[in-house]
């Protein structure tokens, strides 16, 4: 006999005492959001909560988008920023550094040369301050918005922004690699003190554009 | 389990050593405290919490009563998505896969994600015993790991330690594992976090084997899920090109929707947040992003023998949240070093000796390092109903009886160390079934008080030794009755 049917033959065993027949779906009495909002609330909440857990949150429309990405930026002055291949053009049309392309080729130690990334996301849960990436062109792989330290999200509200968890889930592909970020990289493991930044992006900031 | 505890004291014993540890008690004040507080609060701003732990608890249950087929729908799904399934019954070869598949890649160094399952196998010492170094990523465990240390906690391993220990450690052992503490290290937390990023980040980069746990596994859908704070697990999940998961087999949960509840509770219950920083999710390996090849390892290890308990059988609920240490009396006193396990406070306490067994001495006793004072069911998210497994344990101790061990059917002795624990409850049973027997004992009893020892002869001197004797009153209750109020209402 192998493992397989070793496990699978205690498993059948050890639960003599469940009726055949038994399984029903679990009845879901919890809430699929908490509390009523406005769409303008749940943007403002999203907003509350990620700059709770220290992301820098900035506020825009489709037209200042470049202005705002090249400024912010600018203040860090990387030489070089990381774009995932389907970033809309025009979000970098202002910016300054030399955009570098993640190809399958490039190795984490080229990335690690990198300073910064600017990504899309495919959904935002408001009440718990999170992005969701799921590798779409205009997020690409994983590692881009991993290894360089500083990640600049940009996020579609309100279209993009959802309340909770279980509306996240919804949308959400689960055959894609998924990410889900609420803030920068932090650690609790010295004396529970919170510190940002261990090994993802130390600095997190999100723009929200209309 | 882990080899790393062979040879430990019972329970008690351990205890009493650790309790002297000002500092520790100190750290581990400090550290409990800190997050019983934060969880609250998280917790309370969900309306719907205890709707939400009873729905945790029902598709947990649910996942249990039916495992074998979801067992094998998830090994469906994860090899239609591109995965490998492995089965392991115990944790020698669940090694003995793990360090197959590494030297398959004819690589000599592989990067962990924290794993409970994998630190149950020891197989961090497996691998050194291949001349293969796993290299520990999480903060807490890099602590640990350089510290030549046991964890002591399910989520914050180093609680037991302070910054000026860690900062200690750091300088004087990072440089025998790869860059060396920076010149003039602190002990502030950005300071050694900093540390920390510098010497593993070259250990990422070069990575070619990543390890990990999971913390859910989606048998409709074959995705692993692990939540994690740092980044340390992101990047072990998915900067190398071969991915190897060892994940018990109780970790599974039968839908996608499932994690709705679960990425809810998790996170407020564990780390107090409305979220954890990093979720990852993967379905098998997905082209051009991630690891190119991923095995599975289903890690069984006393799983099915605890699943056999109906009453037992909930402590497989556990998501490894640790809210129950952090609320725990016994474990802010003791530390989590006393448990003898990977698994420490009152989920250990049920869990270590339904895995392992109670033959030895130390899961003999783990039963008893509770006051039953039900805290740990109180905050647990799945409602793991401790107290009431702890107590089942506690009978199975002193009275052994049927259990399964290894897949079969086994009748267990009375442990030893117990003999006197039955005689009294023989005695007590005999007398309190016979009134007059109890009567003539009791006055007895009262009228010899003065005579009394302050402390047990024999067996019951241990019991004695941490506990004053109750005085006996100077007439039996009974007696007292009868003369006044009970007599009184006769009389009318």
């Amino acid at each position: 006999m192998n493992s397989r049917e070793r496990i699978l033959g205690r498993v059948r065993r050890a639960l003599a005492d469940v009726p055949p027949g038994e399984d029903a779906a679990v009845e879901r009495d919890y809430l699929r959001e908490h509390g009523e909002r406005t769409v303008e609330e749940t943007v403002d909440l999203l907003a509350e909560n990620l700059a709770d857990y220290r992301a820098v949150v900035h506020r825009t429309d489709a037209e200042e988008l470049p202005y705002l990405i090249m400024r912010l930026l600018a203040q860090r002055g990387p030489r070089y920023v990381l774009v995932p291949p389907g970033l809309p053009p025009e979000w970098m049309s202002a910016a300054d550094p030399t955009r570098v392309h993640d190809r399958a080729v490039s190795t984490p130690r080229e990335l690690d040369e990198v300073e910064s990334v600017v990504t899309g996301c495919a959904v935002a849960v408001a009440e718990t301050g999170t992005l969701v990436l799921d590798g779409s062109p205009d997020q690409g792989r994983r590692r881009i918005s991993l290894i360089p330290d500083h990640h600049i999200c940009v996020v579609r509200v309100p279209d993009q922004v959802v309340a909770s968890v279980p509306q996240a889930l919804e949308r959400l592909d689960p055959t894609r690699p998924l990410t889900w970020i609420s803030g920068p990289s932090a650690t609790s493991d010295i004396e529970l003190d919170r510190v940002e930044g261990v090994h993802g992006p130390r600095t997190l900031e999100v723009v929200l554009v209309r | 389990m882990s080899g790393t505890f062979v040879g430990m004291p019972a329970f008690p014993a351990a205890a009493r050593e650790a309790v002297r540890d000002t500092t520790l008690r100190g750290n581990l004040r400090h550290a409990t405290h800190t997050i019983r507080a934060k969880r609250a609060r998280a917790v309370a701003e969900l309306e719907d919490w205890e709707r939400l732990r009873q729905a945790g608890m029902r598709i947990k249950d649910r996942t249990l009563r039916h495992l074998d087929r979801y067992l094998v729908q998830l090994e469906e799904s994860v090899t239609a998505a591109g995965g490998t399934v492995h089965w392991a019954t115990d944790a020698d070869e669940a090694n003995r896969i793990v360090t197959e598949l590494v030297k398959a890649t004819g690589e000599s160094e592989v990067v962990k994600v924290k794993s409970m399952a994998t630190q149950e196998i020891g197989l961090n010492e497996a691998l050194e015993a291949e001349g293969i170094a796993a290299y520990e990523t999480d903060l807490a465990e890099l602590i640990v790991q350089l510290g030549k240390d046991r964890p002591s906690h399910i989520l914050v391993p180093a609680i037991h330690r302070n910054r000026g220990e860690i900062r200690e450690i750091f300088t004087r052992e990072m440089g025998e594992w790869g860059r060396p503490a920076p010149e003039g290290l602190t002990d502030t937390p950005a300071d050694l976090a900093e540390a920390a990023r510098l010497h593993l980040r070259e250990k990422f980069l070069r990575a070619k084997v990543g390890i990990s746990g999971a913390n859910f596994m989606v048998a409709e859908t074959g995705t692993l899920v692990v939540v994690e704070s740092e980044g340390n697990g992101r990047m072990c999940l998915t900067l190398p090109e071969t991915l190897i998961s060892v994940v018990g087999i109780e970790k599974t949960v039968p839908t996608w929707q499932d994690l709705e509840v679960f990425l809810q509770t998790l996170p407020r219950s564990s780390t107090a947040e409305r979220m954890n920083p990093y979720t990852s999710m993967w379905t098998g390996t997905t082209d051009g992003d991630g690891p190119r090849a991923f095995h599975l390892v289903l890690l069984d290890n006393g799983r099915t023998d605890t699943l056999a308990d109906e009453v037992g059988r909930q402590a497989l609920r556990c998501i490894r949240c640790s809210a129950c240490l952090n609320v725990c009396p016994v474990y802010e006193r003791a530390g989590g070093h006393a448990y003898g396990s990977v698994y420490p406070g009152p989920i250990g306490a049920i869990l270590s000796p339904q895995l392992r067994g109670i033959g030895s001495e130390i899961d003999a006793s783990l039963p008893y390092a509770s006051s039953l004072c039900g805290a740990c069911y109180e905050v647990c998210p799945v409602a793991i109903d401790i107290p009431e497994v702890l107590v089942r344990l506690r009978e199975r101790v002193v009275e052994g009886g049927e259990a399964v061990r290894e897949g079969n059917k086994v009748l267990l002795r009375p442990a030893k160390g117990h003999a006197a624990e039955r005689a009294a409850m023989r005695a007590a049973r005999w007398a309190l079934t016979r009134p007059g027997a109890l009567r003539t004992g009791q006055r007895l009893a009262s009228r010899t008080r003065r005579l009394h020892p302050r402390t047990l002869p024999g067996p019951g001197r241990a019991w004695s030794g941490t506990r004053d004797l109750p005085p006996v009153p100077a007439e039996p209750f009974r007696d007292w009755w009868q003369r006044t109020r009970g007599g009184k209402g006769d009389a009318s």
